[in-house]
């Protein structure tokens, strides 16, 4: 039996030793939890849907697919029917505009008592003000338009009731937070001579936040002229309506001009917000 | 130099100085809008009408007391849990799309692009993947959804496949622009000493732009769970179907308990969404 030797240094390894690499599973690691999570939500979801899969990639559906696809050409392009589809091309912008606007209006009406106007302001209605804007915002605008059937009939108007009633949701809440940001120097220079808070709004407030909300709206005009095509799905007039009436009919032709119509308005749109945004911030 | 002239003090404007432009952007506006209105058959009135009246009454009426018998509400439990595993599958496929797309499609790995202008083929090979994002995300999902419910029939198959072609455009787009917009340095030097394509991918340009990737992917599930509800419309199964039925029905109370299920689950959605985001910074 060797006497230990206290005093012999630790002998050094060759090449400095290896440290072993984190262990792969730590109960600490988020990032780990944070995997599993979803790899069990994702799992959990295709194990419980029952897709079909079989049916959508058999020969047979493949076949149907086709024929389904070949029937669109040659899309319909007789004068008569351009002319329809003109008129429903028409009718979804103005939905889209005009629901826009008239949220505009009703979202900057809400945001006023959804804010906190200066220091020391109560603000008493603010949270359940908040409340009603959020459940604005979060029902989307085709279920909006869906209950709007019932009370304001199959049509455009249920459309541009509907788009309003979402947009108030979101441009409100935009609206409140823009507000609330706003500089309160002049505000502040007015409030101290003794100017009431409407005056202080409109000549010290809104001046300051007016660009900001013009670039919000313009920016949900151009989400909601894209939901104006689509919620006519469900009755509410504008492009989708005949797209859902062509395509009950199996008119497939007729549908083909629908659906192109609905790609080139899109496409116009980003086209010309795309250059818009590059002109205003060249 | 001439004397500035004396300042006079002058009365204060009694009316509004900008009256003039205000009333004529007024009165432009009411032109403006008269088409659309025209357009749109914007007849508020119609709302007020008896007959109408009467009906949004006993809607709305029927909404208390809410539907809460056990058989239904387990019926909504089963049918949140589709709206969201569609959605959930949705996004999944939709990444199998988006993520070979954007490997394809990213300037920053192309080789021949390091040294001057890219090759013909590469470059044409981007374009046209960049024209297929495109039409994949310009067609709404609910207009996917109404044509593969033709093919393989009603059922959450037609949503998960819309689901999976819309997004998958939308997440191709902004990843390819949140990997170009990143430093390209670490990827370039990779490929210049002899990396290839995938290496300088996943050791270049995923490490930097991980955070941003998942980040901006939980956001788009958050919207996938809303437009799932929406697909249900026309007919792809979950909380949309059962909520169209029950307001073809006229049964207020079930649309009511369904609205309030599905305002929470998109606050809930919403809130582990942003608490998600803030975690991955």
């Amino acid at each position: 039996m060797s006497t230990p030797q206290p005093t012999a240094p630790k002998p050094q390894a060759a090449n400095p030793p290896y440290r072993l690499p984190p262990r792969l599973f730590n109960a600490r690691c988020a990032a780990c939890w944070f995997t599993l999570g979803i790899v069990v939500l994702v799992v959990a979801s295709f194990w419980s849907l029952d897709l079909q899969w079989a049916a959508f990639f058999s020969r047979e559906a493949l076949g149907s697919m086709g024929r389904f696809v070949g029937e669109f050409f040659p899309p319909d392009t007789s004068p008569e029917f351009l002319r329809k589809v003109a008129v429903g091309a028409w009718e979804t912008l103005a939905m889209s505009a005009l629901g826009t606007g008239l949220a505009a209006v009703a979202g900057l009406a809400l945001a006023l008592p959804a804010s906190r106007l200066h220091e020391g302001d109560a603000a008493r209605a603010r949270s359940l003000t908040r409340l009603l804007l959020n459940a604005l915002r979060s029902i989307p605008e085709l279920v909006w338009a869906a209950l709007l059937l019932i009370s304001a009939g199959l049509g455009p108007f249920a459309g541009t009731l509907a788009l309003a009633l979402h947009t108030t949701g979101v441009l409100g809440r935009l609206f409140a937070e823009a507000i609330e940001n706003a500089p309160p120097g002049p505000g502040t220079a007015l409030r101290t001579h003794g100017v009431d808070n409407g005056r202080v709004f409109l000549y010290a407030t809104l001046p300051q936040v007016l660009p900001q909300l013009m670039s919000y709206t313009l920016y949900r005009w151009e989400n909601n002229i894209r939901a104006a095509a689509v919620l006519g799905v469900v009755g509410a007039g504008g492009l989708g309506q005949l797209l859902a009436f062509h395509m009950g009919l199996f008119q497939m032709n007729k549908t083909a001009t629908v659906l192109g119509a609905m790609l080139l308005m899109v496409a116009v749109v980003d086209a010309g917000s795309h250059a818009a945004r590059r002109w205003l911030t060249r | 130099m001439r004397p500035t002239a004396p300042l006079r003090a002058q009365p204060a404007p009694t009316r509004d100085p900008a009256w003039q432009g205000r009333l004529f952007w007024t009165v432009a506006l009411a032109v403006l809008l008269w088409p659309l209105a025209v357009a749109t058959e914007f007849r508020p009135w119609v709302l007020l009408e008896p007959d109408n009246l009467k009906v949004t009454g006993q809607f709305l009426g029927s909404f208390w007391p809410l539907a809460h018998d056990a058989e239904f509400l387990a019926m909504v439990a089963r049918e949140t849990w589709r709206t969201v595993a569609m959605a959930t599958a949705g996004v999944t496929l939709a990444l199998g799309v988006a993520i070979p797309l954007t490997v394809l499609n990213t300037r920053v790995l192309s080789i021949s692009a390091l040294s001057g202008r890219m090759a013909r083929g590469p470059f044409w090979v981007r374009q046209g993947i960049r024209w297929l994002l495109i039409v994949l995300r310009s067609i709404p999902e609910l207009v996917w959804a109404l044509v593969f419910v033709r093919v393989v029939g009603l059922g959450p198959t037609a949503g998960v496949l819309a689901i999976a072609l819309t997004y998958g455009g939308m997440l191709g787009k902004v990843y390819g622009e949140i990997l170009e917009s990143g430093d390209a340095h670490p990827t370039e030097t990779l490929l210049r000493n002899g990396g290839s394509r995938l290496q300088a991918f996943a050791y270049g340009l995923l490490p930097a732009n991980a955070a941003e990737l998942t980040s901006y992917t939980v956001y788009r599930w958050e919207c996938a769970i809303r437009s799932s509800v929406v697909l249900g419309f026309v007919g792809a199964g979950g909380l949309g179907q059962q909520l169209d039925n029950s307001m073809k029905m006229f049964e207020g109370g079930e649309v009511a308990t369904m609205l309030l299920v599905f305002m929470a689950l998109v606050a809930l959605a919403d809130r582990v969404s942003a608490w998600l985001r803030k975690a991955l910074g």
